[in-house]
Order: structure tokens, then sequence, then C-alpha cells
């Protein structure tokens, strides 16, 4: 039990940022880029349920996981009202078509 | 009798608002005849009204006691600034209660007499009318205001504000017949030379009030300034003592004013006025104004006995020279008036050896023999039918019996004659003059005397030759016409100075034209009578012992003239027979020339032509004023033109020029330079907007890859820098 430190909590979290942060530039699917949020979200978590456990944040870094896990729900209500919205006006849910942006 | 003094002044000024703002009514509602004796009615009547006052006020004057002759009438304050309260009042003491008697009396007797001369309408060359009767009286009326302000102001400004009245209405008496030129140049010449004077009184005028004030003394009344007048024995003004800067200046308003060296020239073109007029203005009244002046300021003058040295010198001076040049004039008129400028040199004389009573006594009784002569030549004129050259004369004692009888008296007045009022006068003058001892010059008085001497000896050919040429021997021509040759009569004076040779040339219409000299109506011969009779008794008046009080009392301060106390009987009575020898003399040689031998005069006159010449023109007077004065200041104008022109228009120019380069230049620079560099500006933000929008693809993920770039950037130099 010994063997598992801080870091190597780090590094899974580190890990899963980047496939999350991976998937949201690299997806042309609005959900699956919603999904890399996810794992950007939870790359958090961990980092957060780490240091309450390891560091010095203690319950507050519990805390903070609980409220994100629940920002995350709202955060993906609302994307999936806005990619539904999306779908319905352009035809299609993939992200490079939606330029409507652009300058 | 104190209250009533204010009415004095205000009778005349009522007439002159009457007449000139109703004359031209009544004339046209009353006709010619009714209108004209309406408005000389109320010129004379108010002028009489106002002597009468005079002459009550003069003997409650008299009835009080010496210490006492002092009456105050305040009207009104006119003004109060600060510390200065300055009020319309009027004073009557010996010396303002002698004046306005001169003003009101003599003033009475010639607007009289201008119902007779002003009578007939005047017609200029081309037979214009113009409208004169209620204008000549209106003026006369203001003129005569004006000279009463003057005269009975109590304090310096209101006297200011009658110095300036009598100087406007000499204007517009002596261009009277405004439609000749000379005329109108004359009245202008006269005002212009007298504004110097001005100038130069009012200068004198804030000397006297700042140098009062500093003492804190703020005030311009006569009997204030006379008591604190010792203040200012130890001021000094630009270095100058106060006394003798203020002093200073008040005289040369009096030269002005009273026609004395150097600004003499205006009386004898004055004479171009109506000859009432001339004898108003230039015998009785404004040209006394100095002397009054000098005379009601004594005590600052008896402080300055510098400015008391130059008066009596320039006094001297112009007695002998006016003298001289009328030794040989031609024109009735300009004798006389030489005489007047002569006449008043004496005067000042006795003024400038602090013998104030001796100079207004004398101003009294020219007053009256100047006025009676000048009236006895505006009635020889009246006969002559305008003419006013003596040359043209001759023989009038047998036509005009009147005019010539009391003529004579004049005469023999002005000569100096005992018992003729000018011989009491003359004499007390010239014997204060001798017994004056001047500080400094001991000589001076004796020169002084001399030069007044032999004046006098002058002053009695000229006026002998006057006599003799007009009444004496033979008719030499008849009457001018009543229409006809005007501007003919009256021969050239030689070269004209200042072009303003004011001839005068009075045309007077007769109802009846005959060609025969006929002596004037009544109303023109009775004042010649009223100042014949002046003209004799008036030298018993015994005015300056009258005067006592008014100039004793200043307590030494300059050498006054020996008093009774070395006053030797015997030595008077030598000088009295020196002058009257002197006076008879030139009389003789009056006689002989133009009586007994009368081809001497023409012999003289070409054998010594120069001499002739030099006092025929005046010497040159008017000439170098011309040269020096006018044409000096007409180079100065053509040099400021041409500096005008050339430099400051070259500057404005220039300077234009050089705006107009500049903003040429700046034209360029905002066109290409300003314009360039906002345009580049706006080009280039078009050109970067054009690329940059490339750059906004609209897609997030870009974006986001972007922002991932710019982390790992900034971590790669939180790292390695």
């Amino acid at each position: 039990m010994n063997m598992i430190v801080l870091e190597h909590y780090l590094l899974v979290g580190a890990i899963l940022f980047c496939l999350g942060f991976f998937c949201v530039l690299t997806r042309r699917n609005a959900v699956a880029v919603l999904m890399g949020v996810e794992l950007i979200f939870n790359a958090a978590n961990l980092n957060f349920v780490a240091f309450a456990r390891f560091g010095t944040l203690n319950i507050d870094g519990i805390m903070f996981a609980i409220f994100i896990i629940m920002l995350a729900a709202a955060e993906a209500t609302v994307a999936l009202a806005i990619v539904l919205n999306i779908y319905r006006q352009l035809d299609t849910v993939n992200l490079d078509e939606a330029d409507l942006m652009k300058g | 009798m104190q209250h009533l003094i204010w009415i004095i002044p205000l009778m005349p000024l009522l007439g002159a608002v009457i007449n000139g703002l109703l004359g031209y009514r009544f004339i046209k509602t009353l006709g010619e005849e009714k209108g004209k004796r309406l408005i000389s009615q109320i010129a004379c009547g108010t002028v009489f009204i106002s002597f009468l006052i005079s002459l009550f006020s003069f003997i409650h004057l008299l009835l009080r006691p010496v210490d006492q002759r002092v009456l105050v009438n305040t009207v009104y304050t006119w003004f109060h600034i600060g510390n200065l309260k300055t009020e319309v009042s009027f004073l009557i003491d010996p010396l303002s209660g002698i004046m306005i008697l001169v003003v009101t009396g003599v003033g009475f007797l010639i607007h009289f007499y201008s119902i007779g001369y002003m009578g007939h309408d005047e017609y200029d060359e081309q037979g214009y009318r113009y409208v004169s009767y209620w204008r000549y009286f209106s003026y006369l009326n203001l003129f005569a205001f004006s000279m009463l302000l003057l005269v009975l102001a109590d304090n310096i400004l209101l006297m200011f504000v009658g110095w300036e009245g009598v100087g406007l209405c000499s204007y517009l008496l002596i261009s009277f017949w405004y439609r000749k030129q000379a005329n109108a140049v004359a009245g202008m010449k006269a005002f212009v030379v007298n504004r110097i004077g001005d100038f130069g009184f009012l200068i004198g005028i804030f000397a006297l009030f700042w140098s009062l004030g500093g003492h804190g003394i703020w005030t311009v009344n006569f009997r204030q300034i006379g008591e604190h007048a010792y203040l200012l024995a130890e001021d000094t003004i630009l270095g100058i003592p106060a006394a003798t800067f203020i002093t200073f200046f008040l005289f040369l308003g009096a030269t002005g004013k009273s026609a004395q060296i150097p600004l003499y020239i205006w009386l004898p073109d004055a004479m171009a006025g109506p000859t009432p007029v001339s004898a108003l203005i230039h015998a009785a009244t404004m040209v006394t104004a100095g002397v009054y002046m000098i005379g009601r300021l004594n005590f600052l003058y008896s402080m300055a006995p510098v400015t008391l040295t130059l008066v009596a010198l320039i006094g001297a001076a112009t007695a002998f020279f006016a003298a001289t040049i009328g030794l040989v004039q031609n024109d009735i008129k300009r004798i006389l008036a030489y005489s007047t400028v002569s006449q008043l040199g004496y005067m000042f004389l006795g003024m400038g050896v602090a013998a104030y009573g001796a100079g207004i006594f004398h101003l009294m009784t020219h007053a009256f023999f100047k006025a009676l002569l000048f009236l006895g030549a505006g009635s020889v004129i009246h006969a002559m039918g305008g003419k006013q050259d003596i040359r043209d004369m001759g023989g009038l004692r047998e036509y005009l019996p009147t005019t010539f009888r009391t003529f004579l008296i004049g005469w023999l007045a002005i000569c100096g004659i005992f018992p003729f009022a000018g011989f009491f006068s003359k004499d007390e003058i010239l014997w204060n003059v001798f017994n004056y001892s001047h500080p400094v010059l001991p000589f001076l008085p004796k020169l002084l005397w001399l030069i007044g001497l032999l004046g006098a000896g002058f002053t009695a050919f000229y006026m002998s030759r006057l006599v003799f040429m007009t009444f004496f021997g033979e008719l030499r021509s008849e009457p001018a016409e009543p229409h006809g040759g005007h501007g003919k009569d009256a021969k050239p004076q030689g070269p004209g100075g200042i072009g303003l040779q004011g001839h005068g040339n009075e045309k007077i219409i007769s109802l009846s034209p005959q060609r025969e000299p006929r002596e004037s109506p009544g109303t023109m011969t009775y004042p010649l009578i009223a100042l014949a009779v002046l003209s004799v008794i008036g030298g018993w008046f015994g005015v300056p012992h009258f005067l006592d009080p008014v100039f004793g009392g200043h307590g030494g301060v300059a050498p006054v003239a020996a008093e009774t106390g070395e006053h030797s009987t015997v030595l008077e009575i030598f000088l009295m027979m020196i002058s009257m020898a002197v006076a008879l003399g030139g009389m003789a040689v009056a006689a002989v020339m133009y009586l007994i031998m009368p081809e001497l005069p023409d012999l003289l006159s070409v054998r010594l032509s120069r001499l002739y010449e030099l006092l025929l023109n005046k010497y040159y007077v008017d000439e170098i004023y011309q040269a020096v004065f006018v044409n000096g200041l007409l180079a100065l104008t053509t040099a400021s033109a041409r500096f005008d022109l050339k430099f400051i228009d070259g500057i404005v120019n220039g300077s234009a020029r050089v705006t107009a380069a500049f903003s040429t230049f700046n034209g360029w620079l905002d066109l290409r330079f300003v314009d360039g560099i906002v345009n580049t500006l706006a080009s280039g933000t078009i050109f970067s907007g054009s690329r940059l929008r490339k750059v906004q693809t609209g897609q997030v993920q870009s974006y986001l890859f972007a922002v991932l770039g710019g982390v790992v950037i900034i971590i790669l130099i939180r790292t390695f820098i």
C-alpha cells in the first residue's frame, strides 16, 4: 500500500486531463467533445480527492469534488440542450460545420 | 442780495435759449420788424437785468465793512466724489464785482449797439441770406453767460466751464458770417489757438489739485485754495517748485485767452467777426479772462516769482511788439486789434510786478475806451458801407459828428492823456513797474518801464494816425455801394499769414443807399456816448484801493512793489510828466506826418522799406507759424503717411504674405502628411483586419488549440527562463 503515493494519483489525473483535452480538440462530434469535457472534470476531481487524502485540503477537497460532479451534471444538461438546438438548426452535430462565429 | 447772484448769469442764458430756440419763429410769426424788435428786447433786456442785479450786489458790497466784502451764493452741489465736493457757487468780492459790472455794463451797451449795427440782413456773394438776427443775439447772450460764469465762479472748475464757454462763443461769433471762408477760418484759428492755451490751463488745474491733494486738501474752491496755498511752498513738481509749475501752465492758458506772445495771432484775424463782437470779445470781456484769472489766483502767483517775471516779460514784449505792428496797419479794426493785444500786454506787465490792482484797473478802463473805439470804428464802417481801410477814409468828422467826438475821447483815453481813464490806469502800471524791486535782476523793472513807455509812445502815434487819417483831411473815397464791390473794398494787406487774412469785408446793406457817409442811428450812437462818459470818468474810480482786500494779505511772499511807505509824490508826478510827454510826442509826430506833411509817410516807408515791410507783415510771425507748425505738421503728416504706407503696410502685407505661405505649407502638410497618416492608419487597419479575420474561424476547437499552444508556450517560458 505504501507504494501508491500522491504522485501516482496526480499522474493518472494528468493522463486523464490530457486524454480529455485531446478528445475536446480532436472530436468532430459535439457529444464526444462533451465526453472529453467530462474527462477533464474527472481529472480535476481525482486531483482534489488525492489532495484531500494526502495533502492538506481534507474534507474541503472532497466537497469540491462533489460540487464539481454536480456542476458537471448541470453543465451536461445545458450543453446537451445546446447541442440539440444546433442539430435542429444545422442538421448536424459536427463542430467544424458550426462556424457561425466566423469573423 | 446774496441769494440773487445766480440770476446774473442765468438771465443771459435764458435769453440765449429763448432766442436760439424761438427766434426764427418770432420773425416768422410776428413779421420782420416786430420779430426783430422782440428778439433784441429779449437779448438786451436779459443782460440789462443782470446789470441791475450786478449793480445792486456791488452797492451791497460797498456798504459792507472792508474785510467782509464777500458774497457767496451756492446754487447746488455739482458733484461729490470722495473728498472732493464741488459746488456750483458764485462769488462776488471786489474783484469779481468790478468784472461783472464791466461785463454786464459794457456788454449791455454792446448788445444795444448791435440792434442798429445788425439791423439789416446780410447777404453773401451768391445772394444767400444769412439767417442771422436771432442767431447773432443768441450767441451774444450765450457769450455773456459764459463770461459771467467765468467771472463769478467760486471754484476753478466752474471757472473752466466759463473759460471754455467763451472760447466756444468766440468761435461762433467770429465766424458768424460763416459763408465767407476767411471768417470761418478766422473763427477756427481763434478756437484752435485758444485750445492750445486751454490745454496748459487744464494742466495747471490738475497740478494744483493734486499738489494740494498731497497735503490732504482736496478742493477746487478758490477761497480754500487761498487758505491752504502756503502748503505748496516746499513742494516741487518734476523738480520745479509747485507754485511755479502750476502758475506757469495757468499763465499759458492766459496767453491763449488774452492773446499774448506767443498765442496772440488769433486776435487780429478775429476781426472778421461783426464789429460789436470785436468790441465785446476783444475789448471788454474774453481777452481779459487771462488777466482776471491771474488776479483771482494772485496768491499763487505771488508765491512764484519766476512765473511773475515771465508774466512781466511777456507782457512788456507783447505791449511793445504789438504796438510796433500797429504803426503801419491800414485796416481800422486791425489797428484796434493790435492795440488790444498791446494793451493786454500792459495789464500782464502790471500783474507781473505783483501790481494786481493796477492790472485790473487797466482792464476796466481799457474795457471802456476800447469798446468805445471798436464801436466807433463800427460806426465808421457802417457809414462807409463796409470799407475798413483808413486810406479810403478821411474827413469823416463832418459827416459823423457824434462818432467823431466820442472817438476823440477814446483816442485821448488810450493815448494816456490826463484826465482820461487810460491815463490813470496806465500810469498806475508804469509807476508800479518803476518801483518794483526785482530780487535777482535789479535793472529789470527800469528796463520794463522803458519798454512800456516806448510802447505808450507808439500807441499814441498809431492811434493818432488812425484818428487823423479817418476823421481829418478830405474824404478819399465814397462809401461802398450796398450791393456791389463786395470783396473789393478792402485792400490786401501784404502776403497773408496762414492764409487767414480775416478781412471782414463787412457789408452793411442800407435800406436807403446813398453816396455820402451818414451818421449811424441812435441805437448805435447812444452806447458810444455812454462809453465816452465812462472813458472820461473811469479813471477816478480808485479801483486799486478798492481791490486791496483781495490782493493784500498775501503776506509779502513775493517782493511786492513799493508800498505807501516809500511813496514819493515828487517822483510819481515826474513819471507822470514823462509818460504824458511821450504820449504827446507820439501824437505830435503823427500830426506832423499825417496832417501837416502828408507826403512824409510815403517817403519814410520808401526810405525804411525793410522795416516798413517787416512791420506791415507783422514780423512774419504768421508765416513763421505757417512754416514751423503748419508746414512742419504737414511734413510730419506726409512722413507719417509714407511711413505708414511703406513700413507699417509693409509689415502688415509681409505678415499677410508670410501667413499665406505658411497656410499653403500647412495645407500641403495637412493633405499629404496628416491625411496621409490618417489614411495609412485606416488602410492599415483595413488590411490587418482583412488578414486577421481569417484567423477567426468560428471553430471553438481551433480557439482551444490556440489556448493550448499559448499555455504550453507560457509553461515553457516559465520553466526555462
